[in-house]
């Protein structure tokens, strides 16, 4: 029993919230913002250069075989640096399917060039009406019933869908499934399907934990600069302990989320229960430090001016991604209420 | 990472989960707020130590059996899953204990903690006073020094079970003059010295569970101070960092609880089912015990690292007080009008509504609520004070 993470896993986290600190900056996601694409390549490239793209992929392909208990670190920072890309769906959830197809699949081909950084898939599925990135993935992996296909950008049409939040790049994706795109069917098609969710899930669920913890950051410089009655507003009981509670909030669901993490690389089978405990207990944390966050920000949290916003919306907008969170409250309870179920001290983990 | 036990953790489980199922008390134990239960409580307490489970962290000089924190939590975790009894020694045990471990002299240590494990000296806590509550540095109660003794004279008060107890720890002001955290110093009382005398105080539940106690001109022995003289805050301050911490409050005890409010609401569900939001507070009071209990793994994960808690413990007390709270809320809410009755009835009712008083002085007790988002606020984020 040891809860921790290794050092390497630490010190490959530092290393990428050191290189996204000076990369990322607010002004910079500003710009990306405005852009028609909503993307910066030469971003991407510098996060492919990183490493990041490559963690999943496994190692005979060019990777680095990492799982999804890194993930739950990397996630933390794409969502603390609030990165206007879908690169944990290309470097995550993707490469997780194309990693479990047979050896000799030849959709395994994409991953060297995920772990180069040279393709963006994007990925459909029935709880997401829309698909992050469509318009600008090379290969999309569409969903048909109990089938999985892997399908070039070439053969689909996309009806782009502005969002609240300028950094996603939604679409509307229609197509003609064809014998020729389809990698998996029948209960394969199924297990992987539930896989991609769950790992869609936790990605999620790091980002917004990461969201959570910038605006907690934002905040408590905001407070201690700002001053009324002659004071930084951040000695006031009422404000301290509005950001008390935010800190609360993200301590409370970071071991949820590490649990999550390795018991989806452990294949255990309350896994999909964790992550939904997982995304429940990391969507309240990142509305808790939206809310208050914008409180204590004052009337300066309702403009766009102050880079709290773009957390914000970032935040309020992956909240329904990868399951909602009523979807991912009946998964918990459906567990919670069964007949039989294990409850109870000393049946934290998996017997 | 890695979270399946080691064959020698299971081991360890399976051997207290024995020994609880041949020696846990076949009928309830009265309520230890009362002379009688707490005698009870204290027999269970000698059978534990008898058998070495009363300390398990303690090294086996000291009737404990070296156990590391992992193993901690599963005795905890097997200790409150089977229903045992509540320790009644906890302000002693969990408290002074750790306090004697890490300030204490060999003669102290010698002295009082294999007492302590077997409960053979049941202990009080002497902190607050009338005007020095959530604002401890105010404290008044003097400790003069009159050759090799102190001579106390004052008032403390909220001494949980002070009027059953055998002695009593707390902070006296023993350098005239001094103010606030400065000039204190950290001594044990013997509740039976001349000049000792307590009024118990009904709690909520209209039983003793806690008191003042004055102190006129009583004698205590130098050689019952902890630490240097004037240094009382300090040790004090780490006994504090005990109480809010892991060890007073295991997440076992909140899993148990979010167990029983399941099973209770299972078997009033057409009833509470009206009200759709009680399914809503068992479930996220089952999910934050849970987390709760995650973050007691990781938290030892990351000591046994080496790492330093902090003002995290600030967390951990708002976390389980509240949660405990919102439990006992809602089942009081599912009981609907059987939760006012005091006599035993179907589904615990009594013992919920038990609980529930209780539940009403976690965001008080061991520093107020507020007094720990200043801390978290403060100490963590580093806001102005």
């Amino acid at each position: 029993m040891d809860f921790t993470f290794t050092d390497d896993q630490l010190t490959f986290r530092e290393a990428i919230s050191r290189f996204l600190m000076t990369e990322a900056a607010p002004e910079m996601l500003r710009e990306i913002w405005e852009t028609d694409v909503g993307r910066s390549p030469d971003l991407r490239n510098k996060i492919a250069a990183q490493g990041l793209t490559a963690l999943s992929v496994p190692e005979a392909e060019g990777g680095l075989g990492m799982d999804d208990v890194a993930w739950a670190l990397m996630t933390q920072e794409l969502g603390y640096y609030a990165i206007p890309d879908s690169l944990a769906d290309t470097a995550y959830v993707a490469t997780g399917l194309l990693a479990s197809l047979t050896a000799e699949h030849p959709a395994r081909r994409l991953l060297p060039r995920i772990a180069e950084g040279n393709v963006r898939l994007a990925i459909s599925h029935p709880v997401n009406p829309l698909v992050s990135d469509a318009q600008l993935a090379e290969v999309l992996i569409l969903i048909d019933g109990d089938d999985i296909h892997v399908v070039p950008r070439s053969q689909v049409d996309v009806l782009h869908q502005p969002s609240i939040d300028a950094s996603r790049r939604l679409g509307q994706v229609t197509w003609n499934p064809t014998a020729a795109t389809c990698v998996a069917s029948g209960v394969l098609g199924r297990t992987l399907q539930a896989q991609l969710l769950d790992r869609g899930a936790l990605s999620v669920a790091g980002q917004l934990l990461g969201l959570a913890q910038r605006m907690l950051d934002l905040s408590v410089d905001y407070v201690a600069q700002r001053k009324q009655f002659g004071k930084p507003i951040g000695s006031f009981q009422a404000v301290k302990h509005h950001l008390a509670d935010v800190a609360r909030a993200i301590e409370q669901a970071k071991p949820v989320l590490y649990r999550a993490a390795h018991g989806l690389a452990q294949g255990d089978a309350n896994a999909s229960v964790w992550v939904s405990q997982a995304r429940l207990a990391c969507c309240e944390a990142s509305w808790v430090a939206a809310r208050k966050g914008i409180q204590v920000h004052g009337a300066m949290g309702y403009t766009w001016e102050v880079d709290l916003q773009m957390f914000m919306k970032r935040a309020w907008a992956l909240d329904s991604s990868w399951g909602d969170r009523a979807f991912h409250k009946s998964r918990v309870s459906d567990y919670l209420f069964a007949d039989g179920a294990r409850l109870g001290p000393g049946h934290t983990f998996e017997e | 990472m890695e979270l399946n036990y080691t064959p020698k953790q299971t081991a360890f489980r399976a051997e207290v989960r024995a020994w609880l199922a041949a020696n846990l008390p076949r009928e309830p134990l009265a309520s230890y707020d009362t002379r009688e239960g707490f005698e009870q409580h204290r027999a269970w307490e000698a059978k534990l130590f008898e058998s070495r489970w009363s300390m398990v962290m303690w090294p086996a000089e000291l009737g404990g059996r070296g156990c590391d924190l992992i193993e901690w939590l599963i005795f905890e975790e097997e200790y409150y899953g089977a229903g045992a009894p509540m320790r009644v020694n906890q302000n002693g045990q969990l408290l002074l204990g750790p306090t004697l471990m890490e300030f204490g002299t060999p003669e102290q240590k010698q002295r009082f903690l294999p007492r302590m494990a077997a409960s053979l000296d049941m202990w009080a806590q002497g902190w607050s006073e009338p005007n020095a509550g959530s604002d401890m540095a105010a404290i008044t109660s003097k400790a003069t020094l009159d050759g090799d003794h102190y001579v106390i004279n004052g008032q403390k008060t909220w001494s949980t079970r002070a009027i059953f107890a055998d002695w009593l720890f707390g902070l006296f002001r023993s350098e005239p003059g001094s103010s606030r955290h400065h000039g204190l110093s950290f001594v044990m009382v013997p509740l039976n010295a001349p000049g000792v005398s307590i009024r118990p105080i009904k709690a909520l539940n209209g039983k003793d569970a806690f008191a003042e106690v004055f102190f006129d001109d009583v004698r205590v022995p130098v050689a019952n101070r902890i630490g240097a003289d004037g240094q009382g805050w300090h040790v004090a301050m780490a006994t504090a960092g005990f109480e809010r911490g892991l060890l007073l409050r295991s997440p076992a005890r909140f899993q148990a609880t979010a167990r029983r409010l399941v099973e209770l609401y299972k078997a009033n569900r057409d009833s509470a089912d009206r009200d759709p939001s009680l399914r809503d507070a068992v479930l996220e009071t089952w999910m934050g015990a849970e987390a709760y209990a995650l973050s007691a793994y990781h938290t030892v994960g990351r000591l046994s690292r080496g790492e330093q808690i902090g003002a995290e413990s600030s967390i951990n007390k708002i976390i389980w007080s509240e949660l405990d709270l919102k439990m006992h809320e809602t089942a009081m809410r599912i009981l609907g009008s059987r939760a006012e009755l005091l006599a035993p009835g179907e589904g615990d009712a009594a013992g919920w509504l038990d609980g529930f008083l209780f539940a009403q002085s976690g965001p008080i007790y061991a520093g107020t609520n507020e007094i720990q988002r200043n801390i978290i606020a403060e100490r963590m984020l580093g806001l102005p004070k």
